[in-house]
C-alpha cells in the first residue's frame, strides 16, 4: 500500500461520522456496502465480553443478517416502522486507538449519545461504539462495528434503528 | 360504589371480565385489576423464580422481582434450595441489590448490620444488650427473613407467594413434562442456563404477551416482512450452498396459517397449554448425528426418538413461563404495571449435547427475542398500540370467538387445532378461577 493511500486520522474520523450519518440519514443501503463482505455489527451484553457469540449478545449481525435487517425497512411493509422511525447519532470525536498501515487494521473509539424518535417518543441511549477498519481497493472497510450501551444487559426497550 | 368494593366483592367481583368467549378490555388496563392480580393471582399460583444452576454452590444467590416482591434465591450450606424475601426483618431495606454472587455463610443488611443465616433465621445484630428484655425476639422482626414456599422440577426453581393456593403437583400436573422435554434435551438429564437473559421492557400488559405465546395465527400476518426478508436473502442461492442456520430460524415465520392450524394444540388445567403437538417452526432445524447417537445411548433409542420427534412451538406454564424444546430456549413474563412488563429471554445448555445446540439457542434468542430482534419489533409494535387503543372509545371485549362452538369444560386436558382461540379462553378460565375471592377446592385447582 502506498503511504498516499494509507489513511490519516482524519479520515477515520471523517468515516465514523459518515457511517452514523448514513443511519440517521436512512440511507441503509449505502451504510450496508460500508461492511466488508466478513464485516460485522455486535452489540455485546456487557463490556467485559470478548467474543460475539460465546456469550449472549444483544445482536450480532454479519452482512447476511444486515441485509435482512435492511430489506425489512426498505420493504415498505413494516408497519413498526409506519410513520418511519428517526434516529440522532451524536457522536464526540473519534479517537484513533490503532493506526497499523503494514497489518491494514485501523480501530477508533467514539463515545455517542443517540436519541431515537419512534411514535411520537424519544429513546435516549448512551455509549461507546469501537470501528475495525481496514482499507479495500482504497475505500475504508468496516469489519467490525462493536456498540458498548451504558445500559447493555439490563432491561431496555425495542432498539429499532442501529446505535 | 367504588370500583375497588366492586371488585373485591366477595361474590367474585372479577367473574363478569371473563365471558366464555370474550374478556373485558379492562382486565388489561386497569390498575386496580394488577393490584388484585397481586394479591391473588400471582400470590397463588406457582411463579418461575430462577434455575438451580444458577447457584451452583452454597453461598451463591440470584434476585429477582416477581409482580412486586423482592427475592433470593440461594444455596444453603446443606446444598437445598431457599427462597427469601429480600428485605431485612427490621426496617425493610433490601439485603442484597447485585443480580447474582455469593454471600459467603451469610447475609447482612446495609442498614444495621442485622444479619441472617442462608435459611433466613436471626443471626447476629449488632449491640445485642440492646434488645436483652425486649420482645423483639418474640416478634416478627424476630423471625428472620421471610420465607417463601418453593419448588424444583428438573432444575426449574418456582415460588408460591402467598400461604393460600394448590400444591405444585396440583398446580402443574401433566404441564410439567414439557420441562422434562426440554432436560432430557441433555444425554445427562441436566440443563444450564448460558448466562443472563435478554430482557426487554415492553409496554404493554403482560396478559397480552402470554395470549401471543400461543397465538398461531398472528404469524403470517405479524411476521410477514421478516419472512420475506428471510427469503430475499438466501434467494438465488447455489442448492448445494450450507444455509445458516440464522436462515433456517428466520425462514419458520413464513410458514402459512394452514401449517399453524395444522400443527394442533392442547390446553391443560389452569392455564396450562402447548402448540405445535403435530409440528412447528422449530421442526426442521435438524440434528447433529453424533448427538443423537448420544441421546439413544443415555434413554434408549424409543424415548431418545420421542426426546426429538417432538419439538412443540410453545409450552405454557400458566402464567410465568413459555419453553422451547428446541431451539431450548424460555421466556419469562415479569409483569411489572397493567400496562408493563419485561420479557425474559433465557437460553439453555444441555449437559453433554454438542455446543452448536447452545449456540442456536442464542442466536435464537438473539434473532427472535432480543430489543434489538427484527422479529419482535413487530410483536411489540402492536402490543403497545393494543395497550393504548383499549382505553379508548369501542367495544370494551376482546374477542376470542375463534373456534368456540359451545361451552366448554374449564380444566379438561383437549386437543385442539393450531389457530384456535382456547389457547387464549383457557388461560383466562384459570385467570378467573384464581381471580376470586375464594380458590374452589380440589385438585384440578
Amino acid at each position: 500500500m502506498s503511504a498516499r493511500m494509507a489513511p490519516t486520522e482524519t479520515d477515520l474520523a471523517a468515516f465514523v461520522y459518515r457511517e452514523a450519518r448514513l443511519i440517521d440519514e436512512r440511507r441503509f443501503q449505502e451504510w450496508y456496502e460500508l461492511f466488508a463482505e466478513d464485516g460485522c455489527y455486535w452489540l455485546p451484553m456487557s463490556r467485559e465480553q470478548t467474543d460475539p457469540v460465546a456469550a449472549q449478545s444483544i445482536t450480532v449481525e454479519d452482512k447476511l443478517l444486515l441485509r435482512a435487517r435492511i430489506e425489512r425497512l426498505n420493504s415498505g411493509k413494516t408497519y413498526s416502522d409506519k410513520p418511519p422511525v428517526l434516529c440522532q447519532h451524536v457522536l464526540q470525536a473519534p479517537v484513533c486507538e490503532d493506526i497499523d498501515h503494514a497489518a491494514n487494521r485501523y480501530r477508533t473509539r467514539t463515545v455517542f449519545l443517540y436519541v431515537e424518535f419512534r411514535k411520537g417518543e424519544q429513546l435516549v441511549l448512551a455509549g461507546t461504539a469501537e470501528h475495525l477498519l481496514r482499507l479495500e481497493s482504497g475505500a475504508l472497510r468496516v469489519v467490525q462495528k462493536r456498540v458498548d450501551l451504558l445500559n447493555a444487559g439490563a432491561p431496555m426497550a425495542t432498539i429499532f434503528l442501529m446505535p | 360504589m367504588t370500583t375497588s368494593e366492586h371488585l373485591r366483592a366477595p361474590r367474585n367481583g372479577v367473574a363478569h371480565l371473563v365471558q366464555e368467549d370474550q374478556v373485558h378490555r379492562d382486565v388489561y388496563i386497569s390498575d386496580e385489576i394488577f393490584r388484585l392480580e397481586q394479591e391473588r393471582l400471582f400470590s397463588r399460583a406457582w411463579l418461575f423464580l430462577g434455575h438451580a444452576s444458577q447457584v451452583p454452590e452454597p453461598g451463591d444467590f440470584v434476585t429477582a422481582e416477581l409482580a412486586g416482591q423482592p427475592l433470593i434465591l440461594v444455596r444453603r450450606a446443606d446444598r437445598s434450595l431457599q427462597v427469601l424475601a429480600n428485605r431485612c426483618a427490621h426496617k425493610g431495606a433490601a439485603i442484597l441489590t447485585d443480580p447474582a454472587g455469593n454471600t459467603g455463610r451469610a447475609f447482612r443488611c446495609p442498614y444495621h448490620g442485622w444479619s441472617y443465616r442462608l435459611d433466613g433465621s436471626l443471626l447476629g445484630l449488632p449491640m445485642q444488650t440492646g434488645y436483652e428484655g425486649t420482645r423483639m425476639r418474640q416478634c416478627e422482626a424476630g423471625q428472620g427473613l421471610h420465607r417463601v414456599a418453593s419448588a424444583e422440577h428438573r432444575g426449574f426453581v418456582f415460588v408460591r407467594l402467598g400461604e393460600d393456593g394448590p400444591a405444585f403437583q396440583d398446580y402443574f400436573g401433566s404441564a410439567l413434562a414439557f420441562l422434562d422435554l426440554l432436560a432430557d434435551r441433555s444425554p445427562e438429564g441436566e440443563l444450564e442456563v448460558s448466562g443472563p437473559p435478554l430482557r426487554s421492557v415492553i409496554r404493554c400488559n403482560w396478559k397480552m404477551y402470554l395470549e401471543n405465546i400461543n397465538d398461531g395465527l398472528h404469524v403470517f400476518a405479524a411476521h410477514e416482512p421478516s419472512a420475506i426478508a428471510a427469503r430475499k436473502i438466501w434467494a438465488g442461492k447455489p442448492a448445494d450452498e450450507p444455509k445458516p442456520m440464522a436462515v433456517t430460524q428466520l425462514e419458520g415465520f413464513q410458514l402459512g396459517n394452514e401449517f399453524m392450524d395444522k400443527m394442533g394444540a392442547r390446553v391443560l388445567a389452569n392455564g396450562h397449554s402447548v402448540l405445535g403437538i403435530n409440528a412447528s417452526i422449530h421442526s426442521h432445524y435438524g440434528e447433529p448425528p453424533e448427538y443423537t447417537a448420544a441421546l439413544a445411548k443415555a434413554y434408549g433409542e424409543e424415548r431418545a426418538k420421542a426426546i426429538l420427534a417432538y419439538m412443540p412451538q410453545n409450552a405454557i406454564l400458566y402464567p410465568s413461563i413459555a419453553v422451547k424444546s428446541s431451539p431450548q430456549v424460555m421466556r419469562v413474563i415479569r409483569p411489572l404495571a397493567a400496562d408493563r412488563m419485561i420479557l425474559e429471554a433465557w437460553c439453555f445448555k444441555a449437559k453433554g449435547a454438542p455446543a452448536v445446540l447452545a449456540e442456536r439457542s442464542m442466536l435464537y434468542n438473539r434473532l427472535v427475542f432480543s430489543p434489538m430482534s427484527l422479529v419482535a419489533q413487530d410483536d411489540i409494535h402492536v402490543f403497545e398500540t393494543q395497550q393504548r387503543n383499549l382505553c379508548a372509545i369501542g367495544n370494551p371485549w376482546i374477542s376470542l370467538h375463534r373456534g368456540h362452538r359451545g361451552p366448554e369444560g374449564a380444566d379438561a386436558e383437549t386437543t385442539i387445532g393450531g389457530t384456535d382461540e382456547r389457547l387464549m379462553r383457557n388461560q383466562y378460565r384459570a385467570w378467573a378461577k384464581f381471580m376470586a375471592a375464594d380458590l374452589p377446592s380440589g385438585a384440578a385447582v
